[in-house]
């Protein structure tokens, strides 16, 4: 493997401006978390009269889609510049990037929060959000295409003066992610510029319903995927060294990231399994696919537990799992991303139940779904996330994760802990109850049933608490971390090969064929079953504003 | 001297290394991926 | 490249879980029918009542055999119509004795809404410009609250009716 490159200090501001905006949006999004779970809890009510849509709809918007993308982003630059460097031109496109995307963040935010938008971040038709809304996601996506051809050039010239190499392993694996964020976000590109924009501002009179889920489910999953590969990345790739070993296998790496781009894309229906308007056989067919994308996680659970064990038998610790008992609990770069690794085992299985074709009328919109992706991506993702902040951030800004900011860590991956167990339990039980999601309080008819959710209601609001009191934690520790920790040199962790691994199959790089195979399942998965919603349109659906309190 | 040379040498992924701890792990994880889809099979066909 | 022997065990038995799961969700859908709904029916979401089972008067529980029922909704922001009871007040609760094989027949007149019989297997998205239509068998005797569990406007929480399965 190469020598990683050293970050310069322009560059590191460019990679800072993400990380800025990604914490800014986990301080905002996450007080709407803390209010939607006290509204729902039936105990409080919003001041100045804030509806909790609106709430609700910065929640999404800012969290799943704003703090995400800033932060896969600006962490991908940084992946690019340690492995395969980056050019003035290079760094002045990952500006432009930055500054779009921001543009188009304010814009929406702005909408949302003057009531303009409360659609939530799935914008469903036909409710319709003022256009600014719209013209604002779709700055969002711009800017990160921007992104996406910065990085495929990055690889590309590194390939070009390293001829015959392979290429590092983190920009393989970021060059696969934003192939995918690309297939996958012109779904909902074409859905925004060609149905939204010109219905929203009035030139089109009416939307395809059907078609505009279908393009948003299309992106929707891959989405999911967008989220996870980097903490697939850091799993992979950082983790190892910070434990004190080595790449478990280069090529099952690679391997397993050729799948996800093969299968998470396909595989939209599976959220849309409840719906009138598509045949039910070809719900089946992407649903088996659904069910392949979970084979690259089950390489990646073996390969994570193999890394522990080879690393801690190395090391000298005996036993069935005295590798296990080793780990370095108390470095929170490994603590954090653990407990996301274990969020993942209930996540994951939760997973497949939702995708298990009519099983999923057992959980369809009930908020065990919401329990479900706050483990997924409010615990996993997230906590890897953290995991990644709290060397990145020093590494960028010359200063060094500190015993007692290490500690502080800790503690904030254990108040996540117990915040997410108790609001994410809570969150599945009552889905299992029927207790729907994306609700404000309710009372409905009363009885017993509606009682039974109320209790679990309370649970969540609990667990909202503690969760954002580790949020301001680990804004605080942020804060440190960017301008106040103390000079020094933090380490970019990377994991290194085995001097005498396997060599990685030339294949595994061959991107015409991965490209080709991935374009070629979606076409088989997605042609007929929209040519079918195209041919058996109904009347389309004129704009509705008042629903969502726009007169 | 020998013998560490050729312990450095030993391929890292030799069949024969030891990941039995690796395995258990992992079957633990499928038990309980089969038990959480079998209970809500349950459920869903009980309702 | 090379998979070790325990990983080449887990693979199988991973893939082979969930091999199993299909098998048993494609016979249940294939051979039992029990498809997730989807009828492909579509119906012009601004005249609804030109589709029979969508008439004013048709809305509602209605016994067509010998416990057998057919109930035809229609969904607006933020209400689900169940017709009018014999005082000509709207219908809010509908009743039916155990072990009944009820059809859900609903449309939407404007937005998405959801339709959840919150405890049961009744869970169906319901869209403008199509007939959403699911058929089952009410087995436990209970209150279930009606939701709309897809967001439909700011009083989406204020949508709900109930059903009661008797004894």
């Amino acid at each position: 493997m190469m020598n990683p490159l050293k970050i310069a200090k322009q560059d590191a501001r460019l990679y800072m401006s993400f990380m800025y905006v990604t914490f800014a949006s986990l301080l905002v999004g996450g007080l709407m978390g803390l209010l939607q779970t006290l509204a729902r809890s039936g105990k409080f009510t919003l001041p100045f009269n804030i509806n909790y849509y609106t709430i609700l709809t910065v929640h999404g918007v800012i969290l799943g889609l704003v703090l995400t993308t800033f932060f896969i982003i600006g962490f991908q630059f940084a992946l690019m510049g340690k492995t395969v460097g980056i050019s003035d031109k290079q760094r002045k496109a990952g500006w432009w990037a930055f500054w779009l995307m921001l543009v188009g963040t304010v814009m929406a935010a702005v909408t949302i929060l003057v009531g303009q938008a409360n659609v939530l971040y799935t914008f469903y038709a036909p409710l319709r959000a003022h256009p600014a809304f719209y013209i604002g996601l779709a700055l969002v996506i711009v800017g990160s295409w921007v992104a996406v051809f910065t990085n495929f050039r990055q690889l590309y010239v590194w390939k070009k003066a390293n001829k015959g190499q392979k290429s590092p392993l983190l920009a393989f694996m970021v060059v696969i992610n934003m192939a995918m964020w690309f297939i996958a976000s012109l779904g909902v590109a074409a859905s925004v510029l060609i149905q939204f924009i010109p219905w929203s501002l009035g030139y089109a009179e009416t939307i395809n319903v059907l078609l505009s889920r279908t393009l948003f489910w299309y992106f929707g999953h891959p989405l999911v995927y967008f989220w996870l590969l980097p903490a697939y990345m850091a799993w992979y790739a950082i983790i190892p060294k910070i434990i004190g070993g080595k790449l478990f296998s280069d090529s099952l790496a690679r391997m397993s990231f050729i799948l996800l781009l093969m299968f998470s894309i396909p595989v939209g229906f599976h959220h849309q399994l409840t719906e009138p308007g598509i045949d039910p056989t070809w719900k089946f067919i992407q649903v088996v696919l659904t069910f392949m994308v979970v084979i690259p996680t089950l390489m990646t659970a073996f390969s994570i537990f193999a890394t522990f064990e080879t690393t801690g038998r190395r090391l000298g610790h005996k036993g069935l799992f005295g590798w296990f008992k080793h780990l370095p609990w108390k470095d929170v770069r490994f603590l954090a991303p653990f407990i996301g690794m274990v969020a993942f085992i209930p996540g994951g299985a939760g997973g497949i139940v939702n995708a298990s074709h009519q099983m999923n009328s057992l959980i369809h919109n009930t908020i065990w779904v919401t329990g479900h992706f706050h483990l997924t991506v409010a615990t996993t993702v997230i906590l890897t996330y953290f995991g990644i902040a709290y060397w990145l951030v020093p590494h960028l800004t010359g200063r060094r994760l500190t015993p007692r900011l290490n500690k502080l860590g800790i503690i904030q991956s254990i108040i996540w802990t117990v915040g997410m167990t108790i609001m994410s339990t809570a969150m599945h039980i009552e889905g299992l109850l029927g207790g729907p999601r994306r609700s404000n309080f309710s009372t409905y008819a009363g009885g017993d049933q509606v009682q039974s959710w109320i209790g679990y209601q309370m649970a969540q609001a609990v667990g909202g608490t503690i969760l954002f009191i580790g949020i301001v934690l680990m804004v605080y520790i942020f804060i440190q971390l960017a301008f106040f920790a103390p000079r020094g040199v933090e380490e970019f962790p990377i994991a290194e090969e085995e001097v005498d691994a396997e060599p990685t199959p030339k294949l595994l790089e061959n991107w015409y064929l991965w490209i080709g195979i991935t374009i070629a399942l979606i076409l088989f998965a997605y042609t007929i079953p929209v040519f079918d919603i195209l041919k058996h349109s109904p009347p389309g659906s004129v704009p509705f504003d008042w629903p969502i309190g726009r007169y | 001297m020998a013998k560490s040379t050729k312990q450095q040498l030993e391929p890292q992924h030799n069949p024969s290394i030891n990941l039995k701890g690796t395995l258990i792990a992992v079957m633990l994880l499928g038990v309980f991926i089969l038990a959480t889809w079998f209970g809500c099979y349950y459920l869903f066909l009980s309702r | 490249m090379h998979l070790h022997k325990f990983e080449k065990v887990w693979l199988i038995f991973g893939m082979g879980s969930l091999a199993l799961f299909l098998v048993i969700l494609g016979f249940a859908a294939f051979w039992k029918g029990t498809h997730p709904q989807s009828h492909i029916e579509t119906i012009d979401p601004e005249n609804v009542e030109a589709h029979d089972s969508f008439k004013p008067e048709n809305l509602g529980l209605r016994e067509v055999a010998d416990g057998k029922y057919i109930v035809n909704i229609v969904a607006s922001a933020f209400n689900y119509d169940f017709g009018m009871d014999a005082d000509g007040k709207p219908v809010k609760k509908i009743r039916v004795p155990k072990g009944s094989t009820v059809l859900f027949q609903i449309t939407s007149k404007d937005v998405v809404h959801g339709f959840q019989v919150a405890g049961t297997n009744v869970n169906m998205m319901v869209e403008p410009g199509h007939v959403s239509r699911l058929e089952t068998e009410m087995k436990n005797v209970g209150e279930f609250t009606v939701v709309c569990n897809e967001y439909c406007g700011i009083a989406h929480h204020q949508m709900f009716a109930t059903v009661e399965v008797y004894e």
